[in-house]
């Protein structure tokens, strides 16, 4: 890009000095110097920042998928020989994958799930609020939206926790729960507890992108259809969830997104054990905890491409415009 | 506004409120209770401690606490780190948001749509390769070594924000003080420079967030305490003794770096939320 910017900075140097011709010529030619200068100014002032961006994904992933085809362990670093596509063969013909696929797709779309409907209660319910309400609500739901998600985890799990919890003594009404109940010790309720606090930590970002969807809906359409006699149910049905379908969309996948990268909350919790494990556990355990350079790149390269096919089919089949609606026009 | 609710209408928002500051809160209170339990209560089951002691906060940050040095180190490299890479992703922000808002360039959507590929770009990915580069040119456990990467965090979120905020400026602004006999340097200083200040404030506040968050570079890019965040420090807490749990250390330390993120999101409620939602929709 830099090469581009330098040679349409030198080439605008030379026509500025040939400015003899016909007026219209040399007016059209200003323009176009112009035009040139300011090309030049723009990556000039954004390129470091994009060079940046490239530098710290673009060339890891690439490395990545370089490493992904040697048999390469940091406990035998002089062992590396080249495979293929081998590593890919043994990770996809491996339950262990599928199982953490399957986990982590349960997670996201458990977490989305719940966080939509959530994070749209909360939504209007800030919409709604008088203005001396709005400024302490905001300032709750921040609060999740700031902490660490260590710190959350944490937080959980010491409520939870057979020793140190108290869950399980306020709930022992509940069928099913009781001092004897150990919550990470088994799947289904490990993801319980660790789903909750990953919708308590991200449901305030979701419902600040409803919010400002919210603010979209001309407030006409609601009142006329208020006139009309309809329900507030059928209002938010019919008038509200229509009109700001894109920012729905863009909130769900980026939150989609976000949970399928989940990492802090399973490994502070269970570390994987008892079938919890997830697909960025599994890369980090592979390539820092058993320094499988060459097996934990193939799944990096895996989850990217997991992340890519996301994208894609929200993009192509649902039709998410996530520039429009992220600012540009 | 507050007059015209009926009190049926005053009651049914009293409850409301009262459920989502439930919701929100709850998890920091039960944290912030178990901070306070001496190391015999721990196991008590109950929510609030039984006797209200303040062992755990000597553990970790009086002199001869057991894990004073971890935690104050993680402190330091936390806040050292968070900050530097917070700067560098604003300054080098500001530049690009300003470029794409005002001027007319090639390439402009391939910025805005490259930060948008690194934002949703799965950090795991990226931590394996860096681990093997940062082992063999000597960034492995060191600032940089953090700070290079954490820009894959703050770098896009600040681009985004920004160019949505530098939409809604003005410009016309530097041209009028021109007119009026202004210096380009004083109309920049003059007319843009406060407009501009809310915004590239309120998005380093979020960069910061962002990097003060970050677990997975932490715990995968460092071994010891040279270069060890907070998140990544609480996972390695041990106890006071090997027989100990180290809960009242790890609750202790949970709670006193919660305290500057709840200061701040009380001061800047309102700037932070039109930041997080600036980047998000039509500016």
């Amino acid at each position: 890009m830099s090469t581009s910017t330098e040679r349409s900075g030198r080439s605008s140097g030379r026509s500025s000095g040939t400015d003899h011709g016909a007026p219209d010529a040399a007016a059209k030619a200003a323009r176009s110097d112009r035009a040139r200068s300011e090309a030049r100014l723009g990556w000039l002032l954004a390129g470091p920042a994009f060079v940046v961006m490239l530098a710290v994904t673009l060339y890891p992933i690439l490395q990545a998928t370089y490493d992904s085809l040697f048999n390469y362990k940091l406990t035998a670093p002089d062992d590396r020989t080249f495979v293929g596509l081998n590593n890919y063969l043994v990770i996809l013909t491996d339950s262990v994958w599928w199982r953490d696929l399957g986990v982590t797709v349960f997670i996201t779309v458990v977490t989305v799930a719940v966080e939509l409907v959530l994070g749209f209660a909360l939504a209007l319910v800030m919409h709604r609020a008088i203005k001396r309400l709005r400024g302490l609500l905001r300032t709750a739901i921040l609060v999740p939206y700031g902490i660490i998600t260590v710190v959350s985890a944490f937080a959980w799990f010491y409520a939870f926790d057979i020793t140190s919890g108290y869950v399980n003594n306020w709930f022992d009404w509940v069928p099913g729960i009781g001092p004897d109940l150990n919550w990470f010790a088994q799947q289904g309720t490990s993801l319980f507890v660790i789903i909750a606090s990953e919708v308590w930590k991200t449901t305030p970002f979701i419902s600040l992108l409803l919010l400002a969807g919210l603010a979209q809906v001309p407030g006409e359409l609601e009142e006329a259809a208020k006139v009309d006699g309809a329900t507030a149910w059928q209002r938010f049905t019919r008038v509200i969830v229509p009109n700001m379908k894109a920012a729905i969309m863009v909130a769900v996948l980026f939150r989609a997104l976000d949970a399928f990268r989940i990492f802090d909350n399973v490994f502070i919790m269970t570390n994987g054990a008892n079938n919890t494990e997830v697909l960025s556990l599994l890369a980090y355990r592979t390539s820092i905890g058993q320094l499988q350079i060459g097996m934990g790149s193939a799944i990096s390269v895996l989850l990217f491409l997991c992340v890519v096919v996301i994208c894609f089919v929200a993009i192509k089949l649902f039709k998410v415009d996530l520039a429009g609606a992220r600012g540009e026009k | 506004m507050g007059g015209v609710l009926s009190t049926r209408a005053k009651v049914w928002w009293a409850v409301i409120t009262v459920v989502v500051l439930v919701g929100a809160l709850f998890p920091v209170l039960s944290i912030f209770m178990t901070s306070f339990k001496s190391s015999s209560d721990l196991n008590s089951g109950t929510f609030l401690p039984p006797r209200w002691s303040t062992d755990n906060y000597e553990q970790i940050l009086s002199t001869g606490g057991s894990a004073q040095d971890l935690f104050l180190s993680a402190l330091r490299n936390s806040i050292g780190i968070s900050l530097i890479a917070t700067v560098i992703a604003v300054v080098l922000a500001t530049l690009c948001a300003y470029a794409i808002a005002r001027l007319d360039f090639p390439g402009k959507r391939l910025i805005l749509t490259t930060a948008l590929g690194v934002s949703i770009f799965p950090v795991v990915s990226i931590v394996t390769p860096l681990f093997n580069l940062w082992r063999n040119i000597g960034l492995y456990d060191t600032w940089i070594g953090l700070i290079i990467p954490y820009l894959s965090l703050t770098l896009p979120i600040s681009i985004w924000t920004l160019a949505a905020f530098f939409r809604q400026i003005p410009w016309e602004l530097e041209q009028a003080a021109q007119v009026d006999g202004a210096t380009p340097w004083q109309a920049f200083r003059k007319a843009i420079v406060p407009l501009a200040a809310p915004g590239v404030f309120t998005t380093a506040l979020i960069a910061f967030f962002i990097a003060w968050n970050d677990f997975v570079y932490g715990i995968s890019l460092t071994s010891t305490d040279a270069a060890r965040p907070v998140p990544a420090a609480l996972a390695f807490f041990t106890g006071a003794s090997y027989f100990e749990e180290p809960t009242g250390a790890i609750s202790a330390a949970a709670v006193v770096v919660t305290i500057p993120v709840v200061a701040l999101v009380i001061l800047f409620q309102r700037q932070i939320v039109s930041g997080l939602t600036q980047g998000a929709v039509k500016g």
